[in-house]
């Protein structure tokens, strides 16, 4: 009993543990659902929604038309990402209170809140754009679709570590 | 089971969709509980990756192709499940994927790690990256009329999969793939990242 608790508890596990529980569960949403394991379709969903709140007219752009603006699958994975990573950082002690700079940015950046907050935005728009424009993100292309052997994902995985790695290195050694 | 079979159809597909929704919020639920776990809620983690001082991220990823792509192609040859395989093109899978990288650079979370980033408590992925990542998207839904029938199909090769196009078994593909994914993964212990 002790042993199970105190892997609960454990606020890191081997990435090798967390790897290969992944894996498994991608083999029991194709079991279950007949789906893979993604996320960013939701972003754009949510989006769509709040537009419709707004105008009631969001359903009218082809690309909504497209994905529905419902509630489904995939919506509900995306909420249950945040609670069973809160579960997580809870049992294990690691939830954060008042964090808003994280602490590599800081290192470099210093500890702005309003500087952080501003360019985690423009990242944001720019990821979310590339997520819909590339047909996926690191879930649907960089784990499901790479796993499936699916050659546009294998191509997406390297040019999402391409241009990851190359903008990393602009920011923290040509910027900072 | 009587009541089920007198029920009519569109209570069963209520059911059914109810069910959906379960099934997806378990998922959801274990796969950011092993985030958690394997430290890619962390902005420090996910960013060291990229700027190739920790490898955690790809450790986590390419266990997870491994133990996923054994594990789906044997369901998959035994019938059991049908691949569920993107199409591509040159724009969407080069261009798309070098934009993502640059937000995912910039942002240092990407969709589902942001959704753990936010369970683990981080206040710049809240505030900052969620409205962004919707703000995107929605973006992209504006820009998609004028762009779907353009860029987005250039240099289209369609759904296929490594093995379809080298036409060969599934297997000739996995268990290659699988051991020397497994070999890099040693390389990179040996190597101490």
């Amino acid at each position: 009993m002790e042993t199970i608790i105190s892997v609960l508890t454990d606020t890191f596990w081997s990435p090798y543990a967390a790897g290969i529980g992944i894996g498994i569960l991608s083999w029991l949403s194709f079991f279950v659902s007949g789906k893979p394991i993604a996320t960013s379709t939701t972003f754009a969903r949510a989006g769509g929604m709040i537009e419709n709140l707004i105008t009631g007219k969001a359903e009218q752009r082809p690309y909504f038309k497209k994905i529905k603006l419902n509630i489904e699958w995939q919506w509900m994975l995306v909420v249950g990402v945040v609670l069973g990573s809160f579960l997580s950082a809870i049992l294990s002690g690691d939830f954060q209170v008042g964090v808003w700079v994280p602490s590599l940015w800081a290192s470099a950046f210093g500890d702005s809140a309003s500087l952080r907050v501003v360019v985690a935005l423009a990242g944001g728009i720019i990821l979310g754009f590339g997520a819909r424009f590339g047909d996926g993100c690191t879930s649907g292309h960089g784990i499901s679709g790479t796993l499936q052997l699916a050659v546009s994902s294998w191509v997406s995985v390297i040019f999402f570590f391409i241009g990851g790695v190359l903008t990393a290195h602009i920011i923290y050694f040509v910027i900072a | 089971m009587k009541s089920r079979k007198q029920s009519s159809k569109t209570t069963q597909n209520a059911e059914k969709n109810k069910r959906s929704l379960l099934f997806g919020l378990g998922f959801g639920i274990v796969f950011g509980f092993l985030l958690h776990k394997g430290g890619a809620t962390k902005y420090d983690i996910i960013v060291a990756q990229l700027l190739l001082t920790d490898f955690t991220v790809l450790k986590i990823m390419l266990s997870a192709i491994v133990t996923g792509m054994i594990g789906v192609y044997f369901m998959k040859s035994m019938g059991w499940i049908e691949l569920s395989l993107k199409s591509g093109s040159v724009g969407k899978n080069v261009i798309g994927a070098l934009i993502f990288g640059v937000g995912f650079a910039v942002l240092g979370y990407c969709p589902g790690t942001i959704a753990g980033a936010i369970g683990n408590g981080y206040l710049d992925a809240i505030v900052g990256g969620l409205a962004g990542i919707i703000l995107g998207t929605w973006i992209f839904a504006v820009v998609y009329p004028k762009i779907k029938d353009g860029i987005l199909k250039k240099g289209a090769f369609g759904d296929i999969t490594l093995p379809r196009l080298l036409k060969v078994n599934d297997w000739v593909v996995v268990l290659p793939a699988s051991a020397l994914i497994v070999l890099f993964l040693f390389w990179i212990e040996k190597a101490g990242l």
